[in-house]
């Protein structure tokens, strides 16, 4: 991963999704309006979230079949993005919401759901920080993390399809795709995830190579007795 | 089989022989049952259905965590080191789901009968109500099994039990507090599947990874 051409690829992108996304054509809805290019913002980044804690998941998974710590910096690492990603989509949403429903809050299950999965993650990183030893910490944390991706995508996903919400999706609404998802906002919608997802990898990496070179100096300086 | 058979048998008899845990539960539920009914006495009239389910579900929530927090804890370092010498994780990790979901049908069926008691009973179908304790006490205890059993890795485990444990187990109580609802207009099964069929797969999901995922927290 330390190549550099996925890093310009995700600047570019990210270059593109911006001024695409507030200049570019954009379909004429009621009450929506010029808000639908939130779509590239809000619903972007909750998909790219998804994603990077679906990859944290999976090394989580192949520590614990493995054992190698650098994975667990990896899960933990990633994990860190997405909850970044996740705030922004909150604070996005709540944007959203102000213009169209009126109300920067409102009382909906996805919303509740978003920042119950928020908390469960943040409880993670409690976790993380309440373990001196970094084996034990690694083993434990990487099974939290998986129980928590496994009741996070029902708190987002499923649950709020039961009951009435004020998202598309939800209650009987139909889903983007099915009405408004017009071939303009595709050709945004879908780089904007994978530019994000690519923003996401570049944070989460800065930090792991410093972790791992914060280790390497530890270690050479215990070896030459110093510590 | 016979392994998971000893075990449950096991906390049973661990259980009597220091009847205060179980004592100090059941006093527990009481006394928190009895201070809510004073806390209403001023107002009896404003306690509507909604609120008396809404209450009568958090009780039976923080009873879960007290009483479930403490069975990893209670067990000394050396015990859990002769526990794993002799039988595979996959057995505990299923018989203390077992034994706790025993205790929380027990705490939290005499905490609905206390609860009618001094509440009253705005339940119309005593039935489904009967069900929705049998599956939230099932959920609660197989989610904050594997919970304890990471809270008590930790040092300051009774603030981490709390912390991990509420988020998580939401969705839960959201699912049984509908269903309550329900069972309290006394509407008919068939408009509740939808919330037993979602509590029993929330269920399954929670058994089945905990059933996975012990091993590995059994080894450190």
């Amino acid at each position: 991963m330390r190549k550099i051409w996925w890093k310009i690829l995700c600047i570019v992108i990210i270059f593109y999704v911006i001024i695409m996304g507030f200049m570019g054509p954009v379909p004429r809805l009621a009450i929506i309006n010029e808000s639908i290019r939130n779509t590239y913002f809000h619903v972007a980044l909750w998909l790219a979230m998804t994603t990077l804690l679906f990859t944290s998941m999976v090394f989580s998974i192949r520590y614990l079949n493995k054992g190698r710590i650098d994975d667990d910096d990896i899960a933990s690492e990633i994990a860190k993005s997405a909850i970044f990603f996740g705030i922004l989509g909150c604070l996005t949403g709540s944007v959203w919401a102000n213009y169209t429903w009126g109300d920067p809050w409102p009382n909906d299950p996805k919303l509740n759901g978003a920042a119950v999965g928020i908390l469960i993650y943040l409880a993670y990183l409690l976790l993380r920080s309440s373990f001196e030893d970094e084996q034990r910490r690694a083993r434990i944390s990487s099974v939290y993390n998986i129980f928590a991706f496994a009741v996070f995508i029902p708190i987002i996903y499923i649950l709020p399809r039961l009951t009435d919400s004020l998202h598309p999706g939800s209650g009987g609404n139909s889903t983007f795709g099915s009405y408004d998802f017009d071939n303009d906002i595709r050709k945004v919608f879908y780089p904007a995830i994978i530019g994000y997802i690519l923003l996401g990898l570049w944070l989460a990496e800065l930090r792991i190579r410093i972790k791992q070179i914060n280790r390497v100096r530890e270690e050479a300086l215990i070896d030459a007795g110093k510590l | 089989m016979n392994e998971i058979k000893t075990l449950i048998w096991k906390e049973v008899t661990l259980e009597w022989r220091q009847k205060y845990a179980l004592s100090g539960m059941l006093l527990y539920v009481v006394s928190t049952v009895f201070v809510c009914y004073l806390s209403f006495n001023l107002r009896r009239n404003q306690l509507t259905p909604i609120v008396w389910n809404t209450l009568f579900w958090i009780i039976l929530l923080f009873t879960a965590v007290n009483a479930i927090a403490k069975s990893f804890s209670q067990e000394r370092h050396g015990r859990l080191l002769y526990y794993y010498s002799l039988c595979s994780p996959q057995a505990i990790i299923i018989s203390k789901i077992i034994y706790n979901s025993f205790i929380m049908l027990l705490l939290s069926g005499l905490g609905f009968i206390f609860y009618a008691f001094v509440m009253g009973n705005p339940v119309q179908d005593n039935g489904l109500f009967m069900i929705c304790i049998l599956l939230s006490s099932t959920g609660f205890a197989s989610v904050l099994t594997l919970i304890a059993g990471i809270a008590s890795k930790a040092d300051n485990s009774a603030t981490l039990m709390a912390v991990l444990s509420f988020p998580i187990i939401l969705p839960m109580l959201l699912m049984t507090i509908r269903l309550a609802k329900n069972a309290l207009d006394g509407l008919d099964w068939s408009v509740s599947t939808d919330e037993i069929t979602t509590l029993l797969s929330i269920d399954l999901i929670v058994i089945t990874l905990s059933y996975l995922l012990f091993p590995y927290l059994w080894r450190s």
